[in-house]
């Protein structure tokens, strides 16, 4: 039976239960964060606005107080795991409705490096934002960047490293595709806790993500840039 | 000589102190945590090295790179210190040679001092002591946990045991000795 000052999710109307998300993905309440997107779903709201209203707005609150030192990687991974949840419920329904898609991104981390959470999350996020993307896991090599590129004919290129040993092989990978003349042809993006925005400009990558939010706004800014391109030369 | 050393690497060379009968080196430590935000480590060995130096010949900074990606080096070069060549512990205990070359990506490795503090070092700043259930997002990829031993302890051997069980991992114990931090410290 339910405690006496137990939230009912469903008693909450529109406005209550998002800021209740809100709350519940911060405090990594994955059950919760299910519940209520079933709830608002089965009212009626459509997928697309569950994910980007309560889910992406609530995990960009947990990014934001991430970035300022108020929240810490295990709440971060909490809060990932409850958006999950709420995901696992949105996906298959997003693929049948007419949600905007912004572009179609290859990501995955660099050779030599097992290191997934913060690629993991920035894929998340990137997914709630409307990217397509084609995760490749850990330890990659440079031809299997490449030959993901191709295949899925993305838009661009995420690569995540978190040791000061593996990053420079993002290097390897670009002066790859500058040698193959492919490198303006994607946006490529780098990450990592140990990275910084000089590192990106010295390796020639277009910019470098500070975290999964950033990552997200750097995408849309530079797809953006790359269709009002496409139309000044046409 | 002043040597300024990792927190980590303090009874290790005491040790090596006391073994070898260097009775010309002095010994000062900075906080092991640091590591857990490399970004301070440069900054903080140069404050060290800065207040201390006058009162010596030289002053040998007993840290690998560590995370800092080339800063610690960048700021041994311009104080004039040497450091300990290699990117951080692991790789100079079991030689940085021989280590690179094995390229075992998936093993998470500890040392006598990490096997001790543990808890304090992995488990709390982690957050598994508060929310196990996210151990296999940290280390879902990783296979078996290397204790790389200075010394030859039973009783570390098997906390270092129950630590991989812990985390989920193979155990292997690698019997390493002080390896490059011994030579580095007698050529310095």
């Amino acid at each position: 039976m339910a405690d006496e000052d137990d939230l009912i999710l469903s008693e909450l109307d529109d406005e209550e239960l998002v800021a209740q998300m809100f709350d519940d993905l911060y405090d990594g309440l994955r059950d919760e964060i299910m519940e209520a997107t079933q709830i608002l779903l089965d009212r009626g709201w459509a997928p697309y606005d569950v994910l980007t209203k309560a889910l992406v707005g609530g995990m960009t609150i947990v990014g934001n107080d991430f970035r300022d030192g108020i929240l810490f990687v295990p709440e971060v991974l909490l809060a990932a795991n409850a958006m999950k949840g709420g995901m696992s419920i949105l996906k298959p329904l997003l693929a049948e409705t007419d949600a905007p898609r912004m572009g179609k991104m290859v990501i995955g981390t660099v050779k030599g490096d097992i290191h997934d959470i913060g690629k993991n999350l920035v894929a998340m996020m990137m997914e709630g934002a409307g990217f397509e993307i084609v995760d490749l896991g850990i330890n990659n090599a440079v031809e299997s960047y490449l030959e993901a590129l191709a295949r899925e004919k993305a838009d661009i290129l995420g690569m995540s490293a978190l040791l000061t040993t593996t990053m420079p092989y993002m290097k390897v990978v670009i002066d790859t595709m500058k040698e193959q003349g492919i490198r303006d042809d994607y946006i490529v993006l780098v990450g990592g806790a140990p990275l910084n925005e000089e590192f990106g400009r010295a390796i020639g990558a277009d910019a470098y993500c500070r975290d999964a939010a950033v990552a997200v706004e750097t995408a849309k800014d530079w797809i953006s840039r790359r269709h009002n391109q496409m139309q000044a030369g046409a | 000589m002043l040597v300024i050393a990792c927190g980590a690497l303090a009874r290790e060379i005491l040790a090596l102190i006391g073994q070898r009968g260097w009775d010309h080196l002095d010994l000062h430590c900075l906080p092991a945590i640091l590591h857990n935000r490399p970004d301070r480590i440069a900054p903080a060995v140069e404050a060290a090295v800065t207040a201390r130096r006058d009162r010596y010949d030289r002053v040998f900074v007993a840290y690998a790179d560590c995370g800092t990606g080339g800063d610690l080096a960048r700021s041994c070069a311009r104080l004039g210190v040497e450091m300990i060549e290699g990117p951080h512990c692991y790789a100079f205990y079991e030689g940085v040679a021989a280590f690179e070359a094995k390229g075992e990506v998936t093993c998470f490795y500890l040392t006598d001092f990490l096997v001790r503090q543990f808890d304090a070092f992995v488990w709390e700043p982690l957050g598994l002591d508060r929310h196990p259930e996210l151990r296999d997002m940290y280390f879902g990829n990783y296979t078996t946990l290397v204790y790389q031993a200075q010394t030859d302890d039973p009783a570390l051997t098997d906390l270092a045991r129950r630590h991989a069980e812990r985390l989920g991992l193979g155990f292997e114990h690698r019997l390493t000795g002080y390896g490059e931090l011994e030579t580095a410290l007698a050529r310095a």
